[in-house]
C-alpha cells in the first residue's frame, strides 16, 4: 500500500516544483535564523533570493559532520529552544556528539516517513511491531516507535539487547514484523532456532533492517532463517533518522522520501556533481526540517541514485545500498565508531604505547571488534592477572566511550608497524559489498 | 631477602620461547629455574638466572616486554613431606601465594614463591626447616 500517493507518486515536473519551493523557504529560514548558514552564504555573496529552483541547490555550500561538532550543541538549530520537543544525539565521539534537534512538526513528519517505510513493507494497522532498536539517544528506537503508532499498528518497545526475551516477546506477543540491525536479526534467527519453539508459535512476517550496511546475501540469508520478507530502511540522525529512504515489495532500490530529502551524489574527491548510476557520496538537503535544517550535507555513504519510476507506482528517487563509506568510520553492530575515538582513548591510558591496530570481523553474523595494542615498558607484569587486568580496563573505557565491547589483544612491543605517514591501522575483514 | 626474577612477555606464537632461550644462551646467561603462565593469548614466562640485569637488558634489545618482580627462593631436602610443612607453616600465618615453582636433583628441592607480602613470608620462612636462597647463590 502507498501511504501518501499524492507525494510519493507525484509527477516529475510537480515534485522539481515542490523541491525548489521548499528549498527557497529553508534556505531564507536558515538565513535569517543560523549565523553559520549566514556566514556561509555571504561568503559566496549568495542570498536567500538566489534560490529560484531546486538546480540552484549546487550553488550551496556543503555541511559535514564536523560543522555540527563545532556548533555543538545547539548552534545550528533554526528555532528557539522553546519549539524544540526533543533531542537526540549521535553515540559518543572523540570530540562533541552530534546533536538535533526536532520541533513538533519534524516529528510529525518523521512518524509520517516511517509510515510510508511500513506500508511500503506491506504492514498495515494490524501489525504487530517489535522495536529491537536501542531507545535513548539514538534515533532508532523512538524513530520506529511513534512511526508504528502514526500507522496505527501496534508497537512492543522491546529496545535491543536480551535475545532469550526477544524470543519469548515474539512468540507470546504474537509479533508480525521486527525492527532490527540485519546482523542482530540473523543472530536472533539462531537463537529461535536454539530455543526449540517451532517456526508455527511465530507470526512474524515481515523485518524491518536498518542501521549498518548489508547485503543481498545477507536478505537472502535473514529470509530462508527467519521466512519473512526482509527491507531495507535508511536514515541517520543528522537528517532525521530512520526512514529517510526506504525499499519497496520490488527490493530494488530504496526510495528516498524526495519531498522532504533533496538527495545529490557528488564526487567525494572534486566534489562535483556525478551522473545517476554511478557511485559517490550521498549529499542530502532538508527541504521541511524546521530545528535543524541541514543544507546539502555530506553523509560520507557512497552509493548511487537511480530517477526512474519503480514498478510499485512510486515517483520517488532511489538509492542503491551503501557500498561503503568515504571516511574511516566505521559502522560496528549499527553503532557509529570512528578509528580516532579508539585511538584518544589508548593515547590516555599511560599503560600502552601509541600504536594499535584494529580488526573488524564478522562472526556469527554478528560485528566483532578486536583492539591489538602494546604494553608500555614498565607496565609488564609477572602475575598474568595484572595483565588480564590491563585487557580489561583498555576494554571497559573503549566500552564507555564508544558504546561497544572490543576484544583486546595485548601484542609484542614493536609488532605494531611505527610510521609518520599513513599506516594502515584499520582492517575491516567484513564482506559488506 | 628476596631475588629478582625475570618476566618476559610472550604471545602465543609458535617459537618465541626458544628467541628468549637463544638469546640468553648467545650472552652466556644460566637459566636456574624457568616455568610459563599461559593466557588465551598471551604467556608470562618467568625465569630465575645467573645475571639477572644483564638479561634484562639483552632481553629488552631484541624487544621483549620484560619486568622484574622480588620472588623468595628456598632450598629444602627432597624428601616427602619437607615441602608440606613449609606450606603448612605459611598458611597457618594467613600468608597467600600469588604463584610458585619448584625443582629437585639429588638431595635437594628449590622452591621459588611469589606470596602476595613479601615480608611476612621471609619472617615465617625464618623459623621453618629450609634455606632462604639469595641472588649470589645462583650467579
Amino acid at each position: 500500500m502507498i501511504w501518501n500517493p499524492t507525494k510519493e507518486c507525484m509527477n516529475a515536473e510537480d515534485k522539481r516544483l515542490l523541491q525548489g519551493e521548499r528549498l527557497r523557504k529553508v534556505v531564507d529560514r536558515v538565513y535569517h535564523s543560523v549565523p553559520f548558514y549566514r556566514h556561509k552564504l555571504q561568503e559566496r555573496d549568495m542570498r536567500p533570493d538566489s534560490i529560484t529552483s531546486i538546480d540552484d541547490i549546487t550553488k550551496l555550500p556543503f555541511t559535514t559532520k564536523q560543522d555540527l561538532r563545532d556548533n555543538y550543541p545547539y548552534g545550528l538549530f533554526a528555532v528557539p529552544m522553546s519549539e524544540i520537543v526533543r533531542i537526540h544525539a549521535s553515540s559518543g565521539t572523540t570530540g562533541n556528539p552530534t546533536v538535533v534537534g526536532y520541533t513538533r512538526r519534524d516529528l510529525a513528519i518523521w512518524s509520517e516517513m516511517i509510515a510510508r517505510c511500513l506500508s511500503a513493507f506491506g504492514a498495515d494497522r494490524n501489525d504487530i511491531f517489535q522495536v529491537a532498536y536501542g531507545y535513548g539517544l539514538f534515533t532508532g528506537g523512538l524513530g520506529l516507535h511513534y512511526g508504528v503508532e502514526h500507522l496505527g499498528g501496534t508497537v512492543i518497545p522491546a529496545s535491543s539487547g536480551n535475545t532469550a526475551k526477544q524470543v519469548r516477546l515474539m512468540r507470546d506477543f504474537g509479533t508480525t514484523a521486527f525492527a532490527s540491525t540485519p546482523s542482530y536479526a540473523l543472530y536472533l534467527a539462531d537463537a529461535m532456532k536454539e530455543s526449540g519453539i517451532s517456526r508455527d508459535e511465530f507470526k512474524l512476517r515481515i523485518g524491518i533492517f536498518g542501521a549498518e550496511p548489508w547485503t543481498e546475501n545477507m536478505r537472502k540469508e535473514i529470509e530462508t532463517k527467519l521466512g519473512i520478507n526482509a527491507y531495507n530502511v535508511y536514515g541517520l540522525s543528522e537528517i532525521m533518522g530512520p526512514g529517510v529512504s526506504h525499499e519497496c515489495e520490488y527490493k530494488c532500490g530504496s526510495h528516498i522520501i524526495d519531498d522532504h530529502f533533496y538527495a545529490e551524489i557528488i564526487d567525494p574527491d572534486t566534489l562535483e556533481p556525478v551522473p545517476y548510476g554511478q557511485v559517490g557520496e550521498l549529499v542530502l538537503t532538508t527541504l521541511t526540517k524546521e530545528g535543524l535544517p541541514m543544507i546539502r550535507y555530506r553523509t560520507k555513504d557512497l552509493c548511487s541514485l537511480n530517477p526512474e519510476p519503480c514498478k510499485c507506482g512510486r515517483t520517488s528517487i532511489r538509492m542503491s545500498r551503501i557500498m561503503g563509506r568515504s571516511d574511516d568510520m566505521l559502522i560496528i553492530r549499527g553503532v557509529n565508531v570512528f578509528p580516532s575515538q579508539i585511538e584518544s582513548v589508548i593515547l590516555e591510558m599511560p599503560e600502552f604505547e601509541p600504536h594499535y591496530l584494529i580488526y573488524v570481523d564478522r562472526v556469527n553474523n554478528l560485528d566483532m571488534l578486536e583492539v591489538h595494542v602494546e604494553v608500555r615498558d614498565g607496565f609488564y607484569s609477572d602475575e598474568i592477572k595484572v595483565m588480564v587486568e590491563l585487557k580489561k580496563k583498555l576494554a571497559a573505557r573503549l566500552h564507555s566511550v564508544l558504546g561497544l565491547h572490543a576484544e583486546i589483544k595485548l601484542v609484542e612491543p614493536y609488532t605494531i608497524e611505527r610510521s609518520e605517514g599513513k599506516a594502515k591501522r584499520v582492517f575491516d575483514r567484513r564482506d559488506i559489498k | 631477602m628476596t631475588i629478582r626474577q625475570l618476566s618476559v612477555f610472550i604471545e602465543n606464537k609458535l617459537g618465541r620461547i626458544n628467541e628468549v632461550t637463544k638469546i640468553l644462551a648467545t650472552n652466556n646467561i644460566n637459566m636456574m629455574a624457568f616455568s610459563l603462565a599461559e593466557s588465551t593469548d598471551f604467556g608470562v614466562l618467568r625465569l630465575i638466572v645467573s645475571d639477572v640485569d644483564k638479561a634484562a637488558e639483552v632481553l629488552k634489545e631484541a624487544r621483549f616486554g620484560v619486568s622484574l618482580a622480588e620472588v623468595i627462593a628456598i632450598s629444602l631436602a627432597n624428601t616427602p613431606g619437607s615441602l608440606s610443612k613449609v606450606m603448612e607453616r605459611l598458611a597457618g600465618e594467613g600468608i597467600f601465594i600469588e604463584y610458585m615453582y619448584a625443582f629437585s636433583s639429588g638431595d635437594v628441592a628449590n622452591v621459588v614463591i611469589r606470596p602476595t607480602n613479601l615480608e611476612k613470608c621471609m619472617k615465617a620462612l625464618e623459623t621453618c626447616d629450609c634455606n632462604v636462597l639469595s641472588e649470589q647463590s645462583f650467579a
